[in-house]
């Protein structure tokens, strides 16, 4: 077995398969600990959309469906960016690997650069709770409850964005080093996996939040 | 070689390196496990401390010792302590750590560097929380109810969410860890129906682990929210709900619990075959049994709101679920029973600690079947009957599997043999002074006793006095294994690999194990418990 | 106060014999189970004792008719465990229909009840022997909950809701009363007493402490001290909808949905207007949040009751769902 050990594997693993395999259960598990985690935030969110419904459609309604869309269409092609950074690795080729590395995490930039953008533009029109909100909404608790949830919800999305593309920048230094190869890339793979995730959360974030104000 | 002594001193894990450093900074899941032994016995004597001020004051019926606010402090601080810094790590990540790898025959766990990571995130957790007593404390009861924990204590809320939250993390690692292990890391021929029941029981909790600690995160996440920017998520006069709160709150919770119960169970599930050397009786049903507690547990939260301002027919729904989730827990106790059956019983301390545990986690679980009845719970719920029916499960059932493990496998993790006359004195003062402390508490209950309460009717007295001359006796029979292991741990008699003639991989090791566990990977080829198939090895007849 | 005996607490309502008919069942049958748990387990570890250091026992592994058995007969004896707890709670929950209703308004740290005859009491509660009593209760803060254990009954008190719990003394005497759910620094303070009185002397107390009027008399100060009867008024043309008839009814809001004109809707229309506004009028009425004490509420919804069942003199009220069923008192199912 000896000859299939290369520096990359470590002590706890008996091969390179072993080690590869056990890395992404690992994430699989991890990401099914995020479900839950966003998910008991969905979960409430449900409850007080129920109870407010009114208010949270006009929410909905304030949101900029602009840039909500916008944001939505960058970050599936961060995605995409990312399932070609996957291939390139797969492929052994590290410059390439590169370089979607880094157009992925250009592109998660951008998606930051607009959310902080949104946020500012609520902070301006006084609708950050326990910061500075003002409304003259019929049910300005129900209102007030909907903002809650956008910005917790989308600033721990945001929060995990900003992991991600950390993580994505380690990648692309080791990948710089040449460090991935068509035999070892499983660390390329995995973090592919979380970007993927973190996309998809906020396909949901986009539903929620935006879509009901557009009345469809 | 049975029996034999050591003669040749060998590199085991104690000594593979050495220096402070080495134990801070190790990857070596034996020596994380001994991390860990340090840090939840060092919250034990805290929350046990608090426990003691509590009885102490209880002794009259009046605030005398304590005042109010100061009582109020001392049951939220102790609940706190004890469900997540002692209760919750305690089994999985001491004896877990030590034997997952060892009974599948790995090396290690699958990510040793995120196990270390754990055990210094959950001492981040515990100082923060520390932080939030010495600061003056929490009064919010360890359940941190809405409204009173948003809007109006004046304590230090925020600290201890805080603290717990982070902690929480190391949880969540820890389970990851397990299951990535049990899932990827067994040693040829270890199928999963040949695994000793403490992996299958600690896999159920590492379920549990990663899908409910999330959202206890949540949880204490919008507790904070809600406490720093007075947003209304809980506050019905900005639209939000109270009652919501104890819905997350409980959808954790109760899981939580049987977070707190499976290692118990797992080491239980070790001892009685070791000690009455047979196979487990009933190994797939005890097996899936582990598998349904966890996936049931997580339906029947709701019975914990059965005077809450739920609907009757919600109430309903979770009464019927809380039965379901008691067969399981039945399953296991009469299969540990029927193990003893025409077996060869050994009075060995640790199976005088798995006896008691199978009998006071019984009476525990079916006060549980009072509580989950509707109707009686009226009477009984936020009474002392809740205390002692938890207390029975938590410290009949889970401190007292805890000992039993650190007594079971003390020689592999040390090299040593305990006293066995003084162990099975302590144990004895342990079952003694648990029953007087907390049987006298079911009757309270029932009498109507709230709880929380620092001050109480006087016909409530002759119990309490029970009750906590129980309690200073249970204290004596903590503290004893406390002296003589630590004591035994330099001087005494050295154990050889199998003192208790035990199947299992662990045992076939060097008391202590050496740094990487197996010189070579073992092939397993038989099942968990199988004497018959090693009665050569082990020289049974 | 009465005195328990450690093997049955005093017991003095209507349900606490089946309350402790089946408590005790319960004891029986789980006493037997771990008794004979605990017997076997001793019984085996001496009679199965180990003989010799080496010794290896019979390798029995499984018994699938000893596993199957102790699956289904523990199920189906929970089952049956589970329909009786859920009968008993049922008969606790559900109140009958003569009930009499007393409000009860929980505040750190002591309640405060008040009786439809006008009596008003802090920390004490008057009730007659043998008739049934209604409390609807409201939180003034945080969580509380109203406990009465020689009656077997015990409901969280919350604010912003009312809940209601019900009970019929059996047995003249004085009962703790106790709050149940933590609630801060003097919750083992909020304690009280329950005296249950002969009828007779219970209409002799009531009496005397009606001198200021009726709940729903004081309710009709209120409602014009308050304004109220400005744009409710009766004949149905004004601003307000026609309060007579309604309580109890299932009223069509603006918007779409309808609402049970219930204590917490009333409570909340005063406080939070906008929240529901019935169908076919506008968003005029102001708040009264800040201004109107639980107390004051509680007298409006009290006199709004009282004209509840009313004939309509007015103009027809096409915002009721089911005119001409008369109010309903005690057995209004939860509002959620």
């Amino acid at each position: 077995m000896s000859e299939l050990r290369s520096l990359a594997v470590r002590e706890q693993f008996a091969t390179a398969d072993q080690q590869r395999e056990t890395a992404t259960v690992g994430m699989w598990v991890f990401l099914v600990t995020e479900v839950m985690f966003f998910g008991g935030l969905f979960m409430t969110h449900i409850v007080y959309r129920l109870l407010h419904t009114a208010a949270f459609d006009r929410g909905s309604a304030d949101m900029s469906i602009v840039l909500g869309s916008t944001n939505t269409a960058v970050l599936i092609s961060s995605s995409f960016t990312m399932a070609l950074a996957v291939h390139a690795a797969q492929e052994g080729k590290w410059r390439r690997l590169a370089g979607f590395l880094f157009a992925t995490m250009l592109i998660g930039s951008v998606f930051l650069g607009i959310k902080f953008a949104e946020y500012y533009q609520h902070y301006r029109e006084h609708q950050v709770p326990g910061f500075w909100f003002e409304t003259s909404d019929p049910d300005p608790g129900g209102l007030q409850m909907f903002f809650v949830y956008y910005f917790a919800m989308t600033g721990l999305h945001a929060l995990h964005m900003i992991i991600g593309i950390g993580v994505l920048a380690v990648l692309l230094f080791r990948s710089g080093l040449e460090r991935f190869t068509s035999a070892y890339h499983n660390p390329v793979v995995i973090a592919g996996l979380y970007w993927h995730f973190v996309d998809i959360v906020w396909v949901f974030l986009f539903a929620i939040f935006y879509l009901p104000g557009l009345h469809l | 070689m049975i029996g034999a002594v050591e003669v040749k001193p060998s590199r085991t894990y104690l000594d593979s390196q050495e220096g402070i450093l080495s134990w801070l900074l190790t990857t070596d899941h034996k020596r994380i496990g001994l991390l860990y032994v340090f840090s939840i016995t060092a919250f034990f004597v805290v929350g046990g401390f608090f426990a003691l001020l509590m009885r102490l004051e209880l002794l009259t019926p009046v605030t005398d010792l304590v005042s109010a606010e100061t009582y109020n402090k001392l049951f939220s601080m102790h609940g706190i302590i004890m469900v997540w810094f002692f209760l919750i790590p305690s089994i999985p990540t001491t004896l877990g750590n030590f034997l997952i790898p060892m009974m599948i025959g790995a090396k290690d766990v699958a990510f040793p560097k995120l196990n270390l990571a754990s055990w210094y995130i959950f001492n981040l957790g515990g100082l923060v929380t520390l932080y939030a007593l010495i600061r003056g404390g929490v009064d919010t009861g360890w359940t941190f109810y809405t409204p009173f924990s948003t809007s109006y204590s004046t304590t230090y809320v925020v600290a201890a969410a805080l603290g717990i939250f982070i902690a929480g993390f190391g949880s969540i690692i820890t389970g990851l860890n397990f299951i990535a292990t049990i899932h990827k890391m067994r040693a040829p021929g270890m199928t999963w129906f040949r695994l000793p029941i403490f992996i299958w029981s600690h896999y159920a909790t590492s379920l549990i682990f990663v899908l409910a600690t999330p959202i206890l995160a949540i949880t204490l996440l919008m507790v904070g929210f809600e406490r720093i920017l007075k947003v209304g998520i809980f506050d019905p006069a900005l639209g939000g709900d109270p009652v919501l709160f104890q819905h997350i709150f409980w959808f954790y919770s109760h899981p939580a619990v049987y977070i707190m119960i499976l290692p118990g169970m797992a080491v239980i599930s070790e001892i009685v075959p070791a000690f009455s050397r047979k196979p487990l009786f009933g190994y797939k049903a005890v097996a899936y049994s582990s598998l349904g507690i966890a996936a049931i547990g997580f339906l029947v939260w709701g019975h914990h709101m059965f005077v809450a301002g739920q609907s009757l027919y919600s109430a309903m729904v979770f009464s019927i679920l809380s039965y379901l989730v008691a067969v399981p827990s039945a399953i296991k106790v009469f299969n540990w029973t029927a193990t003893l059956y025409k077996g060869s019983v050994s009075w060995d301390t640790p199976m005088l600690y798995a006896i008691g545990f199978i009998g006071l986690f019984t009476i525990g679980g079916m006060t549980g079947l009072f509580l989950a009845a509707l109707g009686l719970d009226v009477h009984v719920t936020d009474t002392y009957f809740v205390i002692a029916h938890f207390h029975y499960i938590m410290v009949g059932g889970a401190v007292m599997a805890y000992l039993g493990g650190v007594h079971y496998w003390w020689p592999k993790i040390s090299g040593k043999l305990y006293p066995e006359g003084l162990a099975k004195l302590s144990a004895l003062i342990v079952f003694i002074g648990f029953n007087l402390t907390f049987f006298p508490q079911f009757i309270l209950g029932y009498l109507g006793m709230p709880r929380r309460y620092a001050a109480y009717p006087d016909e409530f007295q002759v119990l309490n006095v029970l009750s906590t001359a129980g309690a200073s006796i249970l204290g004596v029979g903590y503290i004893l294994p406390l002296v003589y292991l630590i004591w035994s741990w330099k001087y005494g008699k050295p154990a050889g690999p199998n003192p208790w003639r035990a199947t299992g991989l662990e045992w076939k090791t060097p008391s202590p194990p050496p740094q990487h566990n197996f010189e070579t990977t073992p092939v397993v080829t038989y099942d968990a418990y199988d004497y018959e198939a090693m009665k050569e090895e082990l020289e049974l007849v | 106060m009465n005195s328990s005996s450690w093997l049955r607490p005093v017991a003095a309502s209507s349900v606490s014999g089946e309350y402790d008919a089946f408590f005790w069942a319960m004891v029986l049958v789980c006493g037997a189970v771990a008794i004979g748990i605990a017997i076997a387990l001793i019984y085996f570890a001496i009679r199965y004792r180990r003989r010799s250091e080496n010794q290896l026992p019979p390798q029995i592994r499984v018994n699938l008719a000893a596993e199957v058995t102790w699956i289904a007969l523990p199920f189906l004896i929970f089952m049956g465990m589970f329909a009786y707890g859920a009968k008993l709670y049922l008969d606790i929950e559900r109140p009958p229909e003569n009930a009499l209703e007393l409000y009860v308004t929980g505040k750190q740290w002591m309640w405060k009840l008040q009786h439809p005859e006008g009596a008003r009491e802090i920390n004490e509660l008057h009730v007659p022997v043998g008739q049934s009593i209604k409390l609807n209760m409201i939180s003034q803060d945080v969580i509380h909950s109203f406990y009465i254990p020689a009656f077997r009954v015990k409901q969280d008190v919350l604010p912003d809701r009312y809940t209601t719990l019900w009970f019929r003394a059996t047995k003249a005497g004085e009962y703790h009363l106790f709050c149940a759910e933590y609630c801060g620094t003097k919750h083992s303070g909020m304690i009280g007493a329950v005296y249950a009185m002969d009828p007779h002397e219970y209409q002799v107390w009531v009496d005397r402490g009606a001198a200021e009027g009726s709940l729903s008399s004081l309710g009709e100060k209120m409602f014009h001290q308050f304004g109220c009867a400005n744009c409710h008024h009766f004949d149905g043309h004004g601003r307000g909808p026609n309060l007579q008839r309604l309580y109890g009814q299932t009223v069509r809001i603006s918007g779409g949905g309808s609402v049970t004109a219930d204590d917490t809707y009333i409570r909340e229309s005063i406080l939070d207007p906008r929240a529901k506004i019935v169908e076919g009028f506008t968003d005029l009425m102001p708040t009264f949040k800040g201004q109107i004490a639980e107390e004051q509420i509680i007298q409006l919804i009290a006199y709004i009751r009282a004209i509840g069942p009313q004939p309509v003199t007015g103009a027809p009220q096409p915002w009721i769902v089911q005119p001409g069923t008369t109010a309903i008192s005690g057995t209004q199912p939860e509002t959620r």
